[in-house]
């Protein structure tokens, strides 16, 4: 698929929109960045790139999709909104979690929150990919 | 990092950020935003200790 990056847009075809809702989905920001909103792109990539490495620092887990048990699976629903950083840990062993440890609850907080939040920028450069920002 | 409170502001101060961009278009209101939430995540917060301080942890 060729993508082109326009200046204007809301020229933007629904192919591109679609490819800046999975670019800011993979690094958060990077839809953004991508659409020349740099400022706003920057503020998400250091904030929920933060936020994602402090909840692994403080021992938090990445949650399985656990039908079974459905608050378990609604946690791994949202640590999944954080993309290419969910994939990265998972690929390099981290997000394990450490239930003894007293930062585990405030690490879960963190991963929950960046993934849920990755979510809504998405949504955010959705709607300004179309234009409507 | 063991500090409640360290780790309440720096929540607070992320979330704020992120919000702040999300819902505002000029800098100068976005630092506006920012600042009037992170202000009052942390100020709910001390608010809600102070509530729940009469309240015993494992109080029988």
């Amino acid at each position: 698929m060729a993508v082109h990056r326009p200046t204007d847009p809301r020229a933007l075809e629904p192919a591109t929109v679609a490819f800046v809702c999975v670019l800011g989905w993979l690094m958060p920001g990077a839809g953004h960045l991508w659409l020349r909103r740099s400022e706003r792109g920057l503020v998400f990539l250091v904030a929920l790139s933060a936020m994602f490495v402090l909840g692994l620092t403080l021992e938090g887990r990445l949650f399985p999709f656990e039908l079974s048990q459905p608050l378990v699976a609604l946690a791994a629903a949202a640590n999944l909104g954080s993309g290419g950083l969910y994939f990265g840990a998972w690929a390099l062993g981290y997000g394990g979690g450490t239930v003894v440890a007293p930062s585990y609850e405030y690490g879960n907080t963190f991963l929950i929150a960046a993934g849920l939040l990755n979510l809504l920028v998405v949504i955010d450069a959705f709607d300004t990919a179309l234009g409507r920002k | 990092m063991q500090s409640h409170l360290l780790l309440l502001v720096v929540f607070a101060a992320l979330v704020s950020a992120v919000f702040a961009a999300l819902q505002r278009e000029d800098p100068r209101d976005q630092v506006r935003l920012g600042l009037l939430l992170f202000a009052s995540f942390v100020g709910a917060a001390l608010v809600a200790g102070w509530l729940m301080f009469p309240f015993p942890l494992g109080a029988r």
